[in-house]
């Protein structure tokens, strides 16, 4: 026991450090890369508590996907200085600091109250129709909930993402003009007979091309 | 707290009772890469250092131990010195759950297959900061490259494990061995096994698709900078990513440490030694691939990828489910 919260507090403290980091460091690049640390000793601690499935899925999903396009992003944009001027005094579209107040005000009730959550803990796990069980591994359970009781929540949830990526594709899609595309099947179609020919060159004039 | 340290003890010692065979049997998979390639070519290969130029690989390391680090001045010095350490330490923790018998496994986990699948999805860290950390215009441009072409792949590849697994029913990588007892998965799942390969190929960055190592167009990609042994661990963590890859082809579809048929003169060898014959017949194929196909342009890896791969393996994820649906064969009710 004691092994297991030495470990629970190295995750936690990683964890709560990393996401301070992310905030803090003034490189924007090694702010995600804070970020990183944060999700992979989140689910460190999603693992301990015997959720590997879930640990896992955060590994592959926002580490392996979400955090390298976080970084493509910050990499190919200069996202550096422009933050350095959202926050100076001289940028004329004003200041976004008022509006980052509120935001992080309404997200820290929020945070209160899901503290004060905790309390209604022990009512709300009886209170549950779904009976956990220590027998079957938790990725079967889950999938045992998603695909039954919950179906339509998950196909709906499924739907929303698919259009989000279809509107994100349709909004940033720009008709350009001048761009050379290739296409395989002229390529590899191409015979010997239209691709060389035989020209009889006559001394000292030389031969016409694209005649 | 005793009892503690106690399987602490027994923990490390059986992690180095794996960890060194696979770092020694990296150094010789470099040899015989390039033995096989070089006799693909008629040419003889390295056969100068050692019986049949066995010990190159350890003369190279030793080369490379005495070189002198080169740190690039401009360079994000912490983030450039790291790089190569997360390549070498996220290929060899894989290692920790491929089965290699039915008692010798260092961590049989629940989630196994998809603990592979992470820490491979994982890999393009050790790329990604060492080509930004190096402040230069090749190591940035093969990383990105790399960075979108492993991450193009690894969806086909979970498309594939998708596949294995509506077949076995659990996500624990002995299970997926044990299901294989009657049929190995490469039978009924022949396609996705050629599209496995293929992806493994894109996913370690091996030819026919090391654009981000492309000489004639980037130096070296990610690795221009770097000098010494902090190369030569680039280049053990590559090398153990491909072993890696090949173990995991040979447990999802050509049966793991099963032998091929179930009489005597077969069975009798031990679980180990097949799946190592196993990693070694898909290594040579690996190498076989690399001296014979030339080099893919970026848009068709790219169109490879999304276009073919992506379609034709959700196409077989609907097709593998419909069959084990209509014949009722669907595993583990």
């Amino acid at each position: 026991m004691i092994a297991h919260s030495v470990f629970f507090y190295i995750f936690s403290l990683i964890a709560i450090v990393s996401a301070v980091m992310v905030t803090v460091s003034k490189n924007t690049v090694h702010s995600v890369f804070f970020l990183i640390l944060d999700f992979i000793s989140i689910s460190c601690l999603f693992i301990m508590i015997g959720a590997e499935f879930l640990g896992m899925i955060m590994l592959i999903v926002y580490v392996g996907a979400v955090a390298v396009l976080f970084l493509f992003v910050v990499m190919m944009l200069n996202v550096a200085e422009q933050k350095g001027q959202w926050f100076s005094s001289r940028w004329d579209g004003g200041t976004h600091i008022p509006v980052g107040l509120l935001v992080s005000l309404i997200i820290f009730f929020e945070l209160i109250i899901v503290i004060g959550g905790w309390k209604y803990k022990p009512d709300l796990l009886d209170s549950l129709s779904i009976n956990i069980s220590t027998e079957v591994t938790n990725t079967r359970s889950i999938g045992n909930v998603l695909y039954t009781d919950y179906i339509h929540l998950f196909q709906i949830s499924g739907m929303i993402l698919l259009v989000a990526m279809i509107g994100a594709i349709v909004l940033t899609y720009r008709e350009r003009a001048g761009v050379k595309r290739q296409s395989y099947v002229k390529q590899i179609s191409r015979e010997r007979d239209e691709g060389v020919d035989l020209v009889e060159a006559e001394r000292n004039k030389g031969v016409k091309i694209d005649a | 707290m005793d009892s503690y340290f106690s399987i602490f003890f027994t923990e490390v010692y059986k992690i180095l009772f794996l960890l060194v065979p696979v770092l020694v049997s990296v150094a010789m998979i470099v040899w015989l890469d390039r033995r096989v390639w070089a006799f693909v070519q008629k040419r003889r290969g390295p056969n100068v250092v050692g019986p049949f130029g066995l010990f190159q690989s350890l003369a190279d390391a030793l080369k490379y131990i005495f070189k002198e680090i080169i740190i690039p001045a401009s360079s994000n010095k912490l983030v450039f010195v790291l790089a190569p350490v997360v390549t070498m330490t996220l290929a060899l923790i894989s290692w920790a759950v491929i089965p290699f018998s039915e008692d010798f496994v260092l961590a049989d986990i629940n989630v196994g297959i998809l603990y592979l699948f992470a820490v491979s999805s994982l890999g393009v860290y050790g790329i990604i900061m060492g080509g930004w950390a190096s402040n230069s215009k090749y190591p940035f441009l093969g990383a990105i490259r790399s960075a979108a072409q492993m991450v193009s792949y690894e969806v086909s590849i979970g498309v594939i494990i998708i596949n294995v697994l509506l077949c076995v029913g659990s996500l624990n990588l002995s299970d997926i061995v044990m299901a294989q007892q009657n049929l190995w998965f490469v039978i009924p799942l022949f396609p996705m096994f050629v599209i496995f390969f293929i992806s493994a190929l894109a996913e370690t960055n091996r030819p026919p698709f090391d654009l981000p190592e492309a000489e004639a167009e980037l130096v070296a990609g990610y690795q221009t900078e770097y000098s010494g042994m902090m190369y030569a661990m680039f280049w053990l963590g590559e090398y153990a990513n491909i072993l890696l890859m090949c173990a995991m082809g040979a447990v999802l579809f050509l049966g793991g440490w099963l032998s091929p048929i179930d009489i005597f003169p077969f069975n009798a060898i031990p679980g180990p030694f097949w799946l190592i014959f196993k990693i070694l017949f898909l290594f040579i194929l690996f190498a076989l691939v690399k001296a014979t196909v030339p080099r893919y342009r970026y848009d068709q890896l790219m169109k490879l990828g999304w276009k073919i791969f992506l379609p034709f393996s959700l196409f077989y994820v609907v097709l593998t489910s419909s069959f084990l649906l209509y014949f009722d064969l669907l595993p583990g009710k």
